[in-house]
């Protein structure tokens, strides 16, 4: 009892964060005191924070590695890309045409998801990472290969070149290979960002809490203990793994609707991407869904703030890191942390006092 | 403990976004009395230019060199007196040839006053940054975004041509010049630059009497070995093998060309440009290669070798046509601005309006070629030059 009061306090806390972070940057930008540089942050904060949720289920909760989280974000942002392109006459609320984005988006992620993990998580050991990384790098490379386009005759498909769609006078390239999409309207925004990350820490945050979660926990802490009580392995993990997917598919649609081009290139759809939003996990904490949302905001405004340091932006940002991962999470920074944390003046002068 | 932790970092964030709210102000004020300063130093004022590019990252090379040549001609510019008395300030930022860290870099210009924007360097990011630009009615030129999106806006020029223009004028110099029928084509098709240019070639090409009779791709995941590619062009009985890509795969490409004992005619684009003096590679093996770029280095008039002499003085390093680019468009703009009569308190949008009907009222002998002039489309018009590569260096054709 005491334990649920705690976690729901916990909880509390963290839809507060977001919320108090969202009125700041309100007030902020309202008021005219917020830098262009802030203001073109605010979308990709909320991209990279829901990133670092939705994989801490994957990597914290459910215990696997995932290496190919940017493929479901690719996925999620190329569906809903073309969907809003095609759609750009026909619906004119660039609110009502988002929402629709996201759901296709999300949904095409989530079976990518369903369909990695079918014949994946039924096994044991580090097989998820392996496909993962390598489905990752298929999705970039099949639209890098991938031209599609639309006319009054429908769409069609190719992946030739551009003159084998055989396009008529008034059709339309939608992905054209390595140039990707580009025109498609941004639709979204910051209010959107972050209400999409409030619906992504809800979901995660009562996975963990419901009885799934707890089996899914369980699975991570001893798979034969729990596959002795009964607990369907394969099914929960599933489950837990389609969520992540389909939610890093969220976050795909809204960075594909914040800029007016989308190209799948190694940068942000790759490998490294993927390593990225691992970063932000570990060093947010695996299965802390807070602290990695709090980490994929510092991490991704570190190298901008960094941005007078010139040339030296990216080393200086190297050496943070490290040194961010030492104080956080070794033994002996924790060590040094709650030295200096314990170090009260007014309570060691309260202390003599007594 | 842990609760503590989470509150200092989010203390640290909110702290963060507002250290930013606040030197944005502090930058405002900076901003203001620089220009107050400027204005006593020299009566014109101060024309604030931002610049783009990768200066970190795989295609720093490109970023680099555009810095340099624009600060180089900058330095000139102010030297001579500047832009309508105004003196140019010139502050370039870095993008990893990213479209979403582009972006980020212009709202740092912009936070930093920028007027006018040269840049970007790569193709992709330029075409996310002019939707911000034209959304902020900025004016922009590009030195060397080549892909045709990339100035899909009103406000937007550039210096160099565009892909599918070069893919054009390939096929019509090979076509008009008889140099092959047979013609093979080896490109890179996961980048932008090389497929817009083969594209726009294999459309040309039927126009010119040229039958494409094998066509070899690669990607940016498998570009070492090109034995297959040119096993098919040599099968197929290729006499010209066109190589619309940039110098580093190509130089891979002549070296097996060469190995297999194929000899047909090597014909590119200006990504050639900087493949005899890459490192470690034996020039002999391009020898007779032809390329079409505006710009080379060993050219012989006087306004090429006095800027490869400068450059090379000031930063130990031949130019490539990505600075000579950049040294047109920082020109470019001066021209521009002259014609328009743009001062230094004009708003960055009156000034994009004017800046705009100046660009289609100028021309410019610059050093990627003469009488350069623009339509309102942002699109250069200029002769594309031919070069041979002959004992080791360029020569006119």
């Amino acid at each position: 009892m005491k334990n649920t009061a705690k976690r729901m306090k916990g909880n509390t806390a963290t839809y507060g964060i977001v919320v108090l972070a969202y009125i700041l940057c309100e007030i902020v930008m309202r008021t005219g005191h917020m830098s262009s540089l802030m203001k073109g942050l605010l979308v990709p904060l909320c991209v990279y924070a829901i990133l670092a949720v939705s994989l801490n289920l994957t990597v914290g909760i459910l215990g696997e590695l995932s290496l190919g989280h940017a493929g479901f974000m690719c996925v999620g942002a190329f569906t809903s890309a073309v969907f809003s392109k095609c759609m750009a006459q026909t619906i004119t609320v660039p609110t009502v045409r988002f929402l629709l984005a996201v759901l296709i988006g999300v949904v095409c992620a989530g079976v990518c998801g369903l369909l990695v993990g079918i014949p994946v998580l039924r096994l044991r050991g580090d097989y998820l990472a392996i496909v993962t990384l390598a489905f990752g790098e298929i999705i970039k490379n099949v639209i890098n290969v991938l031209y599609l386009g639309v006319d009054s005759r429908g769409f069609h498909l190719s992946i030739k070149d551009v003159m084998s769609l055989n396009l008529e006078e008034d059709g339309m390239v939608i992905i054209n290979s390595a140039q990707g999409i580009t025109g498609a309207p941004t639709d979204s925004n910051f209010t959107l960002g972050v209400i999409l990350l409030l619906i992504t820490l809800f979901i995660v945050l009562n996975l963990i809490d419901s009885r799934a979660g707890r089996a899914i926990m369980s699975i991570r802490d001893n798979r034969i203990a729990a596959e002795s009580i009964g607990i369907d392995i394969t099914k929960y993990k599933m489950l837990a793994f389609s969520i992540s997917a389909a939610l890093a598919g969220a976050a795909g649609v809204l960075y594909a609707h914040n800029l007016s081009t989308l190209t799948a290139l190694p940068k942000n759809f790759g490998y490294n991407m993927s390593i990225t939003i691992l970063v932000f996990v570990v060093l947010g904490g695996l299965g802390n869904i807070r602290g990695s949302m709090i980490a994929a905001v510092v991490l991704t405004l570190l190298p901008e703030l960094l941005r007078f340091l010139s040339d030296y932006r990216m080393l200086i940002y190297a050496v943070v890191l490290i040194v961010a991962m030492i104080l956080v999470w070794s033994p002996g920074g924790i060590a040094l942390r709650e030295r200096i944390l314990a170090w009260n003046p007014l309570r060691k002068r309260e202390k003599e006092v007594q | 403990m842990k609760k503590l932790v989470s509150l200092a970092l989010a203390a640290m964030l909110a702290l963060s976004v507002a250290a930013c709210g606040s030197s944005d102000t502090a930058g405002e004020q900076t901003t203001g009395s620089t220009d107050a300063a400027g204005t006593e130093a020299a009566e014109g004022g101060v024309l604030k230019i931002g610049g783009i590019g990768p200066i970190s990252g795989d295609a720093a090379i490109y970023g680099q060199a555009v810095m340099n040549a624009a600060q180089m001609a900058t330095d000139e510019i102010n030297a001579a007196g500047g832009v309508n008395g105004m003196q140019i300030e010139f502050k370039f930022e870095d993008d990893e040839s990213d479209a979403e860290k582009s972006v980020n870099a212009y709202n740092t210009l912009k936070d930093w006053g920028m007027q006018m924007l040269m840049g970007t360097v790569t193709s992709t990011p330029c075409t996310a940054v002019v939707a911000k630009t034209a959304e902020d009615n900025m004016f922009q030129l590009t030195p060397s975004g080549s892909a045709v999106q990339s100035i899909a806006q009103p406000n937007a020029f550039r210096v160099c041509f565009s892909d599918p223009n070069q893919g054009l004028a390939s096929a019509q110099y090979i076509g008009e010049n008889q140099l092959a029928t047979k013609v093979a084509v080896i490109y890179n098709r996961s980048d932008v630059y090389s497929s817009g240019i083969y594209e726009k070639f294999a459309q040309e090409a039927a126009n010119q009497g040229i039958d494409i009779v094998a066509v070899g791709e690669f990607t940016a995941d498998n570009k070492t070995d090109f034995s297959v590619q040119l096993g098919k062009a040599k099968e197929a009985g290729a006499e010209l093998v066109f190589l619309p890509i940039y110098y580093t795969e190509a130089s891979t490409i002549l070296a097996q060309a060469k190995s297999m004992s194929y000899d047909p005619i090597f014909f590119g684009c200006d990504g050639l440009d900087g493949i005899l003096t890459m490192e470690n590679f034996d020039a002999s093996l391009a020898e007779d290669v032809m390329l079409l770029t505006p710009f080379a280095a060993d050219a012989e008039d006087e306004k090429t070798q006095s800027f490869v002499a400068a450059y090379e003085a000031a930063y130990g390093d031949t130019p490539n046509q990505f600075a000579a680019d950049a040294y047109d468009a920082m020109y470019i703009i001066k021209a521009a601005a002259e014609q328009a009569g743009i001062t230094a308190d004009m708003s960055v949008s009156d000034m994009c309006e004017a800046m705009k009907t100046a660009m289609t009222e100028i021309t410019v002998d610059g050093l990627t070629g003469n009488g350069i002039t623009w339509d309102a489309d942002g699109e250069p018009t200029k002769e594309p030059k031919a070069v041979k590569i002959v004992d080791g260096k360029y020569t006119a054709m």
